[in-house]
């Protein structure tokens, strides 16, 4: 019966993870990509910097929401109650 | 669903257990040896196809990290170059059926890591000397030691974090939809896995560049104001 308990909490616990953490990476990243847009806007020559730049930076914001997938997949594979 | 955050051993060498992405990445290291080795056995002023590709790779590659580190790219063009070969075509190996990419697994992850942090030490001690590559941790004053102790230890562990989350989450995700709809569903989400794995190997190669920049410090003379276009 705990075991049981103990395996739907953790499935909880990975949707809320998932779900929870992935709020303010999206968040942030939609911030990000309108400014290079506006910044791309305003000169479009510098367009190639601006997009390496904003690759790299979506990619590191991105990390914050790959953690908590990571959390949710310990939870669910490598949980040290079950 | 298997678990992907362990490993059964495909056969024994020894006392040693050896996994499939073990093999996998054996493979890998024979592959680029060998297309090193062939396809720079006979350079030419002429360039062909080929030797033109290098370049283009190389110079590329200089050009990153002269632009990060503002120093002379040649002692650091071996590591961080083969570091970037390597996490892509160990990330992009996926496209080969039956092929797992190693990247995917905590422990190929972890041991590029475990190599950037060993270099970033090894050219710090290597230009500053034992006692001036100490003293980088008491900047800019002594109260900042242990946070830039804790510091060097989880910028590696988010190195591996990164590179393991974003690579295995597209293995995982394209298992996912196969198990779910048919067989040409999952094609779009693995061309998504390529721009991902590429800009995760570039990523991975600029960290590098980054934190062993910071472990050697500035050029000890500003030069070569001149810069080259690079390629996006």
């Amino acid at each position: 019966m705990t075991d049981n308990l103990i395996q739907i909490v953790s499935i909880l616990a990975a949707a809320i993870a998932v779900s929870f953490g992935a709020i303010g990476p999206a968040l942030a990243e939609g911030r990000a990509v309108a400014a290079a847009m506006d910044a791309i806007a305003r000169q479009p020559e510098a367009a190639g910097t601006l997009s390496r730049t904003l690759f790299v930076g979506l990619a590191m914001i991105e990390t914050m929401a790959i953690y908590t997938l990571v959390i949710a997949l310990l939870v669910l594979f490598a949980n040290p109650f079950v | 669903m298997d678990n992907p955050l362990s490993l059964a051993p495909l056969f024994h060498l020894g006392p040693v257990p050896i996994t499939a992405p073990v093999v996998v990445t054996w493979g890998l290291i024979a592959v680029l040896s060998l297309f090193a080795l062939v396809s720079t056995r006979k350079l030419s002023l002429r360039p062909g196809k080929t030797q033109t590709v290098l370049e283009l790779f190389v110079s590329t590659i200089d050009a990153q990290v002269r632009e990060t580190m503002n120093r002379e790219p040649a002692p650091f063009r071996p590591l961080v170059g083969t570091i970037f070969l390597f996490v892509l075509v160990a990330n992009w190996s996926s496209l080969i059926p039956g092929v797992e990419p190693p990247t995917a697994h905590l422990e190929t992850d972890a041991a590029l890591a475990l190599v950037v942090f060993a270099a970033t030490i090894g050219f710090g001690i290597a230009t500053r000397g034992i006692k001036g590559y100490l003293a980088t941790f008491a900047e800019p004053s002594w109260v900042m030691i242990p946070l830039n102790i804790v510091e060097q230890i989880t910028r590696t562990f988010s190195l591996i974090v990164r590179l393991f989350g974003n690579i295995m989450s597209g293995v995982f995700v394209v298992g996912i939809i196969l198990s779910l709809a048919g067989l040409f569903v999952p094609i779009p989400l693995m061309a998504l896995d390529l721009l991902t794995g590429a800009v995760q190997a570039y990523i991975f190669a600029v960290l590098a560049t980054v934190f062993i920049g910071a472990a050697v410090g500035d050029a000890p003379r500003p030069e070569r104001p001149k810069k080259e276009d690079t390629v996006p």
